[in-house]
């Protein structure tokens, strides 16, 4: 052995406890990893079977023995199309009710960020992006479902809203403050007015990051379960009307899922996850591949 | 030096006035929900604070046909949930966070496609992960680990119990498993702050990589990290869909870790529309409220330790 | 290149063969070789980007530790090569102390903690002994008298001068041959400066310094010989006093009466 390496029990315990929480830390990231992988390879395998053109064309089925399944009954076969119109319907109109006021207050933020309300707002902001969207949904159950005596798309939709918000305002912000101060001042000193500037400038140039918000905070809210059960319910139908119970696939999965020992029940639950992993998939890879290329630092992560 | 035209300046700033006006606006509807929420939880509730007062959240007796709705079972429930998820999770995701931060800069293409896969974790929605939990999770707990559980540390209250899988450690589990990727992404971003001068320090005392993690990066790091844990004990408090499919739904108190029970969130979407009387719903409002105010309460506490650790904007969680 | 008089026949307590090092693709030294004697300062001086704290890096193994660095070449701590693939760089570096640019103490920590932070890594546990480490290496950097009845404080709570001086106890308390110092005066006011400079000179008595500087006056006062690098190559290496007065590359002189860098 060389003279400098160093001898002995206690240094020799040292590189072997070295070793061992090396190990430990890699079998933290293995433990960590694996349930995504089982959960994902178990939609794909118990929801692919479900997939059909009618998976997407029809109504949910009623709930059949193994007996009934294997005669092949029809009344046994089924889909989700109430669930994709009424996810549609509510993500969409969540979507017009959080862009404007996300946008709007991720602008405030970013470009008068001195102010107090700036600041209060922005970690009020934070505060409600991470809040338990169950009490979102009975906030809005107290304020529409109460006063209007019914579930509704509405409802629905305005909790989700409330949910999208603060990932939009969020992005929103961060985007804006990557655009370097010396385009707005250049911009000003052309005479430019500072709204003007806002608009044509800053915005366009940071777009590409509003966009990333706005996708983000659409794949949130389409997987969102708990505040719809308690807003817009659920219904058997596509959408009857606008202050009607509506139903969404992230509600199928939770009926459908435990409703009961039914077979075709489960698969249609297994189905529906599956749609919704492709969807949220497709979402956050867009995103991914919008991130990478512009925005090395942002995090947008929820 | 010539004065500025007066003409351009003006309609400049009428647009500046409108524009900061809208946007404001839209700032302060951000805090109007926050408020709103408070208030309308409150008044939404109101009949069943007057009818139970303290007694709500103290009383164990959740009764509907009799009318008598106490929710100290499922704070319990939400209670113990959220301690095993973080009791898993820290460790997990603290290990994670190391991993990414002090070992993957070796094999920055390994440590970055991890990574993504870690927060790909979060994109999942929890209904999803509560399916899978019911149909897949639930009868490997019954079979292999609940029974090894009773068989060998059944002598504790702690697991003794008959396991049929639908109980407060499988929701446990299941909670760990969403609150890995908060707890990861922020103690990851902490690790970042530390300055490498602290780790060379370190290294040149002639310290293994371990020691330098261990003794120079995880002390400076303690506040930031406490943070994230914070953070994730809001997650695992709030969390209802993956809870939900997996708790076992009963309204009893709970006598193991082994039986099923509920926890504060489960029990308002289990609940909800199973009956139809003004007091069953604001007694479902008022478990909102008390979660309404844990979340705060969580949430502040939180976001005060890991603002002072990084104070950049680039940072904010 | 030619080897100072005075170090003919003597044992260099470093030496370097054609060591190499950079980042990626880029090689930042080009080649080095030098022989640093033993108990004395060596200043090791030259412009910005001449290489000349990758160096100082190489010698105690922690270039290595950025993501994309590359070494090559050896260096022979003693005889021995330290890039040997046998060698363990964690006993490497406890040999070799490091004082930084910017003090470093350890903020979680207090003043005696930080001094003995060393030792506890190699698993002493003996209070009298780390008491009498602490006040020997305190005493040893100057700074006994001021701290000795704050031992309990946070390290960061001293002055710049003296977490500078904390940080040289604390890599005094290891007992390690060879200082290492990257600048270590350059974030300090001149009072703190004149007292570390003071300090080196009493402290190569017993260890041997390597002090990498930009300040002329700094090396002029403190160190006994002087390696000028320029772009990554060692241009010339010989007493300071010579290296000053009579300096026998171009490049040399250039640097030194200020025509460049």
């Amino acid at each position: 052995m060389t003279s400098i390496n160093q001898t002995g029990r206690r240094q020799e315990w040292r590189r072997v406890f070295d070793r061992i929480m090396k190990g430990l830390v890699i079998l933290a990231v293995v433990i960590a990893v694996i349930p995504l992988v089982l959960v994902v390879w178990d939609v794909v395998a118990q929801g692919l079977p479900a997939i059909t053109l009618n998976f997407f064309t029809h109504n949910p089925p009623s709930p059949c023995s193994t007996g009934q399944i294997a005669s092949g009954s029809a009344m046994c076969w089924g889909g989700i199309l109430n669930g994709i119109e009424g996810s549609f319907l509510m993500v969409g109109m969540a979507t017009l009710i959080a862009v404007p006021v996300g946008v709007g207050a991720g602008i405030y933020f970013s470009e008068w960020p001195e102010s107090r309300l700036s600041f209060l707002s922005s970690f009020t902001n934070d505060v409600l992006a991470e809040f338990p969207t169950i009490t979102i949904g009975l906030f809005i159950f107290v304020l529409i479902v109460e006063t209007t005596r019914t579930f509704s798309a509405v409802a629905g939709a305005t909790s989700l809203a409330i949910i999208m918000l603060p990932i939009v305002a969020r992005t929103t912000e961060e985007s804006l403050k990557l655009v370097p101060t010396t385009l707005r001042e250049a911009s000003m000193a052309l005479g430019i007015p500072r709204w003007k500037t806002i608009f044509r400038i800053v915005i366009s140039t940071g777009r590409s990051g509003l966009a990333t918000g706005i996708l983000l905070a659409i794949a949130r809210a389409a997987g969102e379960t708990a505040p719809l059960v308690v807003t817009a319910g659920y219904l058997n139908f596509p959408p009857t009307g606008l202050f009607q119970p509506t139903a969404s696939i992230p509600y199928i999965i939770y009926n459908f899922g435990t409703g009961g020992d039914y077979a075709n029940w489960t698969t249609t639950a297994w189905g529906a996850a599956l749609a919704l992993v492709v969807f949220m998939l497709i979402l956050n890879l867009s995103v991914k591949l919008f991130i990478g290329r512009k925005f090395a630092g942002v995090r947008a992560e929820i | 030096m010539t004065a500025l035209p007066k003409e351009k300046r003006s309609s400049g700033s009428k647009g500046d006035l409108v524009l900061k006006a809208v946007v404001g606006a839209a700032a302060v509807g951000v805090i109007a929900i926050l408020v709103g929420l408070g208030v309308e939880l409150t008044s939404g509730s109101w009949l069943s604070i007057k009818t139970f007062g303290l007694g709500f959240i103290t009383g164990s007796t959740w009764n509907p046909p009799r009318d008598i709705f106490n929710v100290f079972p499922f704070i319990l429930g939400t209670l113990i949930t959220s301690a095993l998820a973080l009791l898993f999770g820290l460790p997990i995701g603290l290990g994670v966070a190391i991993f990414l931060s002090e070992r993957a800069g070796r094999a920055r293409g390994l440590g970055a496609a991890l990574g993504s896969l870690v927060e790909l974790l979060a994109a999942v929605p929890s209904v999803i992960y509560g399916l899978w939990g019911l149909l897949v999770l639930v009868p490997f707990m019954r079979e292999y680990v609940e029974p090894t559980l009773k068989t060998y540390l059944g002598f504790t209250q702690l697991f003794n119990a008959a396991p049929f899988g639908l109980d407060l450690l499988t929701a446990g589990v299941v909670l760990t498993i969403m609150i890995i990727p908060t707890i990861s992404a922020v103690s990851r971003d902490v690790l970042n702050a530390v300055p490498n001068s602290q780790r060379e320090a370190m290294y040149s005392l002639g310290a293994t990589d371990w020691e330098v993690t261990r003794k120079a990066v995880l002390p400076y790091a303690r506040s930031g990290i406490f943070g994230a844990t914070i953070l994730g004990l809001g997650r695992a408090v709030g969390e209802t869909m993956a809870v939900t499919f997996v708790v076992g739904n009963a309204t009893a108190i709970p006598t193991s870790l082994i039986s099923p029970g509920y926890t504060l969130t489960s029990l308002i979407v289990n609940q909800f529309g199973t009956t139809t009387d003004p007091l069953s719903d604001a007694a479902l409002v008022e478990v909102g409220l008390v979660l309404f105010m844990l979340a705060l309460v969580i949430n502040f506490f939180a976001r005060v330790l890991v603002w002072r650790m990084t104070r950049s904007t680039k940072f904010r969680v | 290149m030619a080897e100072p008089k005075s170090l003919s026949g003597v044992q260099p307590k470093f030496e370097t063969k054609g060591l190499k090092a950079g980042f990626r693709t880029t090689w930042v030294l080009k080649g080095i070789d030098l022989k640093i004697p033993p108990n004395r300062v060596t200043a090791v001086m030259g412009p910005s980007g001449c290489g000349k704290t990758t160096f100082v890096r190489c010698l105690n193994r922690l270039h290595e530790l950025t993501p994309g660095a590359l070494v090559e070449g050896e260096a022979l701590l003693d005889g021995e090569n330290i890039y040997d693939r046998r060698i363990d760089p964690v006993a490497v570096r406890r040999r070799i102390g490091m004082v930084f640019q910017k003090p470093n103490p350890f903020p979680t920590m207090s003043i005696y903690h930080n001094v003995v932070a060393g030792l506890t890594l190699n698993g002493e546990g003996d209070k009298k002994k780390l008491d009498h480490a602490a006040e020997h290496s305190l005493r040893g950097a100057y700074l006994w008298d001021e701290v000795k009845d704050k031992l309990n404080n946070s390290g960061a709570s001293l002055s710049g001068g003296q977490q500078q001086r904390l940080c040289i106890a604390r890599a005094l308390a290891v007992e390690p041959e060879v200082i290492l110092m990257d600048e270590p005066c350059s974030a300090l006011d001149p009072t703190a400066t004149a007292k570390i400079e003071e300090l080196i000179t009493q402290l190569k008595k017993d260890y041997t310094i390597i002090i990498v500087t930009h300040n002329l006056q700094q090396a002029s006062r403190v160190a006994d010989y002087t390696a000028f690098f320029y772009l990554g190559k060692l241009v010339e290496f010989d007493e300071t006093a010579e290296l000053f007065e009579n300096p026998k590359e171009e490049l040399t002189e250039r640097y030194i009466t200020g025509k460049f860098g």
